[in-house]
């Protein structure tokens, strides 16, 4: 009816208008993407090839090399493991704390609920900020350990809070039913809520897990000396910095000498960015529903 | 005996709630040490702080430290750059966005809404590492960027985008509008979607058309988000983090890309001035909170609401 209508009165404005923004948008689309389709296509061109400029959106010369040398190289498989370590342990770690402290706080009759969740609200707006941070990490012995990754940030007030107004949407009858059944608090959780939960603990797992993938600079900080403990995308921010600090020429890629004589830097770069990238892109796409309505879900309620 | 009584009750619930207690208090316990005990590092700034040395065999400094700051010409150059990048992004991570929403909730066709959506909000789970290296790779002087603008003959010679320092903010904030600009329109789009249909029809029955809905019915209909964000981005401005400049920044450009969390990391942390660094921390929490206040104070007095 409203299209209709529309139809009616200013039909040629209406007609460019609608030319306007589908090519608006086609617009925004390349250029969003464009970039990423750029440096795949170098990362599996011949880097003797790529010098020659002019790859656009696929390989001219195919070849996998770019990937085999990084791999064999440098310590990147370390850095893959470590970036995926840290990934699953943080995500499993965040959800199990998110989730019990949101049940508790969904809770009305809980007695410390107005402490915890002012205990929480309170490290949304304020820090200590990066000295006392990180002094308070070297007391704790955790400098150069893998913990580091995951204790810290192990509490996320803004997990708790999406979670538990997900939990207050779901209907009371079910806990109370259960309750007459003579289940305890923890049996509520585990066996009513949790399952209920699935939709909403998908957003936060996707959340927590970007964060952790995409983390360099906890890396940086804390375990810059240990090249045990270090990160995919550290790895990469060290090959960036060095090559753009040294204007692009050959050489000065981290990794050893062996690995810039075979591939050029802009080769290595590229397919480590690639390898630091696809993961997300391949997870992305089935989960976009979830984090829409999660993120929508968070900011009504806060 | 009321006293006796009430006891009884509070260990009853006690009791009662023991496993809501376990599975909360735990965790506040761990946020206290992670979120809380940093901020007894403020009086690091007091001092002149030795690591390894007990609390009470420090050698306080009074409000030395802050002097010093005041007294740093690169002090002001830094604060300049958090403030001026920071209202940069405001204006535009903040606008587009909007204006990006408004225009994704005019199209027809499902599929191509929903590619494009999907395409948008892409960037936004990359890490800036990459974006900053896919914006390094596109404005290099061999880059598409500059190809394109040699084509169109709108310059003779390739621009170097990532070498002059009067262009590293608007760098930044492209990138910045780059990466976010579908993201943050998810919450606008919520909101528009929200807006009674009704209200629509009866405008277009009074022969409004697209563009007097969009401006009369839309943009008031999603006000109240728009103040919300726009108040707790206010709060955010010294907050802007480091990251951005840091990895699109080199050393020619460092007068215009150093901020407040950068100065930190440089003349705090890498050279062991704790106290010098805590310093310039605790500056910045108290102008962020201040703006934070200020803003939700003239918002409060607007519309009778509070964000905080």
């Amino acid at each position: 009816m409203r299209l209709a209508a529309v139809k009616s009165g200013g039909k040629t404005t209406d007609r460019i208008f609608m030319a306007f923004l589908y090519a608006l948008m086609t617009l925004v689309g390349i250029v969003t993407l464009y970039p990423f389709v750029n440096i795949l296509a170098i990362s599996l061109n011949a880097s003797e090839d790529t010098v020659r400029g002019g790859i656009y959106l696929w390989p001219r010369v195919f070849t996998l090399d770019n990937y085999r040398t990084i791999f064999q190289y440098s310590n990147l498989l370390t850095a893959f493991g470590n970036s995926v370590l840290r990934t699953l342990l943080g995500t499993l770690a965040g959800l199990f704390s998110a989730s019990l402290i949101a049940y508790s706080l969904s809770r009305k009759d809980f007695v410390a609920r107005r402490f915890v969740s002012l205990a929480l609200a309170f490290t949304l707006y304020f820090s200590g900020g990066l000295v006392p941070v990180y002094m308070l990490i070297r007391d704790l012995n955790l400098l150069n350990s893998f913990w580091v990754y995951i204790l810290p940030g192990l509490v996320s007030a803004w997990n708790v809070f999406i979670l538990r107004s997900y939990i207050d949407g779901l209907p009371y009858v079910l806990q109370e039913s259960a309750k007459l059944d003579g289940a305890n608090d923890l049996q509520i959780f585990a066996k009513v809520i949790l399952p209920l939960c699935k939709p909403v603990l998908a957003t936060i797992a996707l959340f927590l897990a970007v964060g952790q993938w995409n983390a360099w600079f906890d890396t940086f900080l804390y375990n810059g000396g240990r090249t045990s403990l270090t990160t995919l995308q550290y790895e990469l921010m060290k090959i960036l910095q060095n090559t753009s600090a040294s204007s692009g020429n050959s050489g000065a890629v981290h990794g050893g000498q062996e690995l810039a004589n075979r591939v050029s830097p802009e080769s290595i770069r590229m397919s480590i960015t690639i390898v630091a990238t696809v993961p997300i892109l391949v997870v992305y796409p089935f989960l976009q529903n979830y984090f829409v309505k999660g993120l929508t879900l968070g900011a009504v309620k806060s | 005996m009321q006293r006796v009584r009430k006891g009884r009750t509070s260990l009853r619930l006690l009791k009662e709630q023991k496993w809501l207690f376990l599975m909360s208090v735990p965790f506040v316990l761990w946020v206290f040490l992670f979120n809380y005990v940093p901020v007894w590092g403020w009086t690091m700034a007091f001092q002149n702080f030795r690591p390894g040395r007990a609390f009470g065999d420090q050698e306080w400094a009074g409000l030395s430290h802050f002097a010093e700051l005041f007294a740093d010409e690169r002090f002001y150059m830094v604060l300049r750059n958090t403030l001026g990048m920071s209202l940069l992004s405001l204006l535009v991570g903040y606008t587009v966005p909007i204006a990006f929403a408004l225009l994704l909730n005019e199209m027809r066709g499902k599929v191509f809404k929903r590619s494009i959506q999907t395409i948008a909000y892409l960037p936004h789970f990359v890490s800036w590492v990459i974006v900053a290296g896919l914006v390094t790779k596109m404005l290099s002087v061999e880059g598409i960027v500059n190809e394109l603008l040699m084509l169109l003959h709108l310059t003779d010679e390739p621009i170097q985008f990532m070498a002059k320092e009067h262009w590293f903010w608007g760098v930044v904030t492209m990138s910045d509008m780059w990466k976010e600009t579908g993201w943050n329109s998810i919450i606008f789009l919520a909101a528009i979607v929200g807006i009674d249909p009704e209200l629509h029809e009866a405008a277009t029955m009074d022969g409004a058309g697209r563009f007097r809905r969009m401006w009369h019915i839309t943009l008031p209909g999603i006000r109240p988000t728009i103040m919300v964000m726009l108040i707790l981005s206010i709060g955010w401005l010294t907050s802007i983090g480091f990251e951005k400049q840091y990895l699109l920044g080199n050393p020619i450009v460092s007068d215009y890309s150093e901020v407040l969390d950068l100065y930190v990391l440089n003349y705090g942390i890498k050279v062991g001035r704790y106290s010098y660094g805590t310093a310039i921390g605790i500056f910045n929490s108290v102008v962020s909170i201040m703006l934070l206040l200020i803003s939700n104070g003239i918002f409060k007095r607007m519309t009778k609401e509070s964000v905080i």
